[in-house]
């Protein structure tokens, strides 16, 4: 349990420094930044308790904002996906889930790239729709979710994938 | 639980969206500040031959100036620097630490602050062109509301005649191009013309270069030219600035908005 918490203190701390240093400034083809900084929210372990992972979820965005000066745009996207995060993993990898005694390294690449997907696909549309502000602005709205989720959903990827310790 | 943060969230977004308000949430603190100017100090020497590039390039252009002063002083006061200045602006150096440019409000970070005299609604501008104007300061840092940035207006007119207009960003150009508006249709714009900022506020000095006519096409209502501007400067390449700051700005606010009785 202790170990726990030391592990997700870290994560929180070293994703944050790594988004606003590294990532922030990847800008691919102009304006395309990916935002794995919510690789925290996705993997955060599941049978703790609720408050305390919305509540995180919310400091988390927070310190993202103050970093990069855009007001309370990523604390809105990270509170609501830390908020539908049960449903979704319900849905991505079923019975698993409703037995609690899932661990996302040993869960199926597939599910958990459906997982991904779903999660951050939401985070960004919410975090761009309130960036933009502006519906009529619609369009670019789609067209930055579209292409800073594919990008975000390969480094979740690799990541989750360099960093998961297999050993049975 | 959930709404409450979210509705917290929201609050800060929409705080952030009127100027001159989003006064805690941003990166001139100590601590971000902190953090930005300790990386900047190691990505720096990435490119250091660039910066020295466009120092040098500067130089050479002011010596040209003072060398050339005795014989043609028309020519001078109407560039940027020295003599039309006429000692009403003070001008401070700065390093940016934290550039922005990709999302559709992008600000700078600068690493002078309070401590250094720099206070909010002073402009910043390379020895290119204009960068913005300087939004919010703690002790050590200040952030600059960058040319790219949906809330930014700033007064711009073209460099041929006196027609002036508003210079702002739709925040979907790439980070090269800004559009000037409410150009009036009677003025002669031409592709390649360049536009300066206008004397018009107490902000920028007048004539700082802005950028180059790119294209340009009639409004809707067929009244106003929206222009797209080309700029000078290349804002994903920004390390030295300079902080400007119009000594007279208290008096002319004070002569334009007297206090009722």
């Amino acid at each position: 349990m202790n170990s726990f918490s030391i592990n997700s203190i870290i994560r929180f701390l070293v994703l944050i420094l790594v988004q606003v240093l590294i990532f922030n400034n990847i800008n691919f083809m102009g304006t395309i930044n990916p935002y794995p900084y919510i690789l925290f929210i996705l993997l955060f372990p599941i049978n703790n308790n609720r408050t305390l992972f919305i509540f995180l979820s919310f400091m988390l965005g927070l310190f993202v904002d103050i970093f990069s000066n855009s007001g309370g745009v990523h604390a809105a996207a990270c509170v609501t996906i830390a908020f539908i995060r049960p449903p979704v993993l319900k849905f991505a990898f079923g019975m698993v889930y409703e037995h609690q005694t899932i661990k996302f390294h040993n869960t199926e690449f597939g599910n958990r790239i459906i997982y991904f997907t779903i999660l951050i696909l939401i985070h960004h549309f919410i975090m761009f729709l309130l960036e933009i502000f502006n519906i009529s602005n619609i369009l670019l709205i789609l067209q930055k979710t579209l292409f800073s989720s594919i990008f975000t959903i390969i480094l979740c990827a690799l990541i989750s994938i360099l960093f998961s310790n297999k050993q049975r | 639980m959930f709404l409450l943060l979210f509705i917290i969230s929201l609050g800060l977004t929409i705080q952030s969206h009127s100027y001159h308000r989003s006064k805690f949430i941003n990166s001139a603190n100590f601590l971000t500040g902190g953090i930005y100017e300790s990386a900047s100090g190691i990505s720096d020497y990435f490119d250091l031959n660039d910066q020295n590039e466009l120092l040098v390039e500067e130089n050479r252009k002011l010596r040209s100036q003072i060398f050339n002063f005795s014989d043609s002083i028309s020519s001078i006061t109407s560039s940027i620097d020295s003599v039309s200045y006429n000692g009403r602006y003070r001008i401070q150096s700065a390093k940016v630490i934290n550039n922005n440019y990709a999302s559709s409000k992008n600000y700078l970070t600068l690493n002078k602050g309070e401590k250094d005299d720099i206070k909010e609604d002073l402009g910043v501008i390379t020895s290119r062109g204009i960068v913005g104007i300087i939004d919010n300061t703690s002790n050590g840092y200040s952030r600059v509301l960058s040319i790219l940035n949906t809330k930014s207006r700033i007064n711009a007119q073209l460099k041929a005649s006196n027609h002036i207009g508003s210079l702002k960003w739709d925040g979907k150009s790439p980070a090269t191009t800004v559009q000037l508006t409410d150009i009036s249709k009677f003025a002669p714009v031409k592709d390649g013309d360049t536009i300066i900022t206008g004397g018009q506020s107490t902000i920028f000095p007048k004539g700082v270069p802005i950028g180059t006519i790119e294209s340009f096409d009639l409004d809707i209502s067929g009244d106003t030219y929206t222009i797209q501007v080309k700029l000078f400067n290349d804002m994903t390449n920004l390390s030295h600035v300079y902080i400007i700051e119009n000594l007279d700005s208290e008096e002319i606010k004070l002569l334009e908005n007297p206090v009722d009785e």
